[in-house]
């Protein structure tokens, strides 16, 4: 069962490598919203200190359903879904190596770039290091609550806009105590409190999330 | 003959207990709203510190109930479906949605108009306030997959899933919204906490009975309608619309 799970995670990161253009495009989405806000706003640093938590992650949560719409489609178009659900492994593996696939693709990254936008909104080192670790912990989130989504509405029209409709309203919780726990940090209250929630969150994720997408995978290819 | 629970499961006879019930639900919610208004406007004596514009309350109060619960109702029948695989309970999550999104939106909408005069202010980011905006983009998200949805049994069974996975969020997104809210905001706007008269307790009731009557018939209407295209190609089905 381990090695079914690798294979299918490691499928994914060889596809991904070979299609880097996607990849980039995602991250380049990340950074050109989060540096749109101080031009619509204004370059106060106060201002842009109290936004700053907050708009990296509605950023992030944008960020993932754009890549999220393409999570099983690809494969559905070109009949290797279907083949890998006809294979003897639990569903419930493929739905779980597919949305940890896509963490390490298209959610690790925003880790990487999250302190430099950090900077741009006059972050203090102390909460960049607090939005890195909350984006650390949220970001799985968004992969294992949008495998759900992206299994919901494969092979609709509009499935991208329709993808958005379903899935934001259950990402709430991660955006309150992401961007809580930076803010929380800011306002010197510690962000303790927020990151454990957070991480409860995402336990309880991990455990439900692979079971439902893999339904609703069986549902939509029917 | 005692009242038999899967002799009703069938769509066939279903159709015709709903017929039967509508009109006693339909003037049921008639009578209970013309009794519960007449008692909220007219009975109901004026509250001392929100003046008149309290009297909202007749309508926002019931419609946030009804709002919640019947996305409760829903995802029982969607759990319902999912786990029996009977026809019948996801066309009642179909039937009750446009109804529970109908009330939710009329909660926020009147609560709006009541926030104005007595807050000072059409909206404050309160936490139950933000909880149903987010319950209404729940029920917006459902009918908008079915909508998106054409075949009958794969948007049967992704609108129940979806029902579910959202009402195992909804106690999280509530109470995260309210951590945010206390985190945000340090006094916040509340009514003050008078006790309520007994009548307009007694008002609030009926037309919570009133909004309770309208759900049911709406959603048994609906349903009766949800039977008839299915089933349009069996013989009763014929029968009655040539009859």
């Amino acid at each position: 069962m381990g090695r079914f799970l690798l294979t299918v995670i490691r499928r994914d990161l060889l596809l991904a490598a070979r299609r880097r253009g996607d990849w980039l495009t995602a991250q380049a989405f990340f950074v050109m919203v989060v540096s749109l806000f101080p031009l619509g706003i204004g370059a106060d640093p106060q201002l842009l200190r109290s936004i700053g938590p907050g708009v990296v992650w509605v950023a992030a949560l944008l960020a993932s359903l754009l890549s999220l719409a393409r999570l099983f489609a690809d494969d559905h178009r070109d009949g290797s879904l279907e083949q890998m659900l006809l294979s003897p492994e639990p569903t419930v593996l493929i739905a779980l190596g597919k949305a940890l696939a896509h963490w390490l693709i298209y959610g690790l990254p925003l880790l990487a770039i999250a302190p430099l936008l950090g900077l741009q909104f006059a972050l203090p080192a102390e909460a960049i290091g607090v939005l890195m670790a909350s984006l650390a912990i949220g970001t799985p989130i968004l992969s294992l609550l949008g495998s759900v989504g992206a299994a919901l509405v494969l092979g609709l029209r509009g499935g991208g806009v329709l993808l958005t409709l379903i899935i934001l309203p259950l990402y709430v919780p991660a955006l309150i105590f992401g961007a809580g726990a930076v803010d929380a940090t800011l306002a010197g209250t510690g962000a303790q409190a927020h990151l454990s929630l957070l991480g409860a969150f995402l336990l309880m994720c991990l455990v439900v999330s692979p079971w439902v997408a893999a339904a609703a995978l069986r549902v939509s290819v029917e | 003959m005692a009242f038999n629970l899967y002799y009703y499961a069938s769509p066939a006879t279903f159709y015709g207990l709903a017929g039967r019930l509508i009109p006693w639900f339909g003037w049921g919610a008639a009578l209970l709203t013309i009794i519960g208004l007449y008692i909220g406007l007219f009975v109901a004596p004026t509250d001392f510190q929100q003046g008149d514009a309290y009297r909202v309350i007749f309508i926002h109060v019931p419609a946030a109930w009804m709002g919640m619960f019947i996305y409760l109702v829903m995802a029982f029948w969607s759990a319902v479906g999912l786990a029996f695989k009977t026809r019948l309970s996801f066309m009642m999550a179909r039937a009750l949605a446009p109804t529970g999104a109908m009330f939710t939106f009329v909660a926020l909408w009147t609560g709006a108009l009541w926030g104005k005069p007595t807050w000072g202010t059409w909206w404050v980011w309160d936490a139950r306030l933000t909880s149903t905006l987010i319950l209404l983009f729940l029920y917006i998200g459902i009918l908008a997959l079915w909508s998106a949805i054409d075949d009958r049994q794969r948007g049967d069974k992704a609108g129940a899933l979806l029902t579910l996975i959202g009402a195992v969020n909804v106690p999280i997104i509530y109470f995260s919204v309210q951590w945010w809210n206390t985190l945000h905001q340090g006094a916040s706007i509340k009514p003050s906490g008078t006790s309520m008269d007994e009548i307009m307790l007694a008002g609030m009731l009926v037309m919570a009975f009133a909004a309770w009557f309208y759900a049911i018939a709406a959603a048994l209407a609906r349903v009766r309608s949800i039977i008839l295209e299915r089933e349009r190609h069996t013989e009763w089905v014929k029968q009655i619309l040539q009859g």
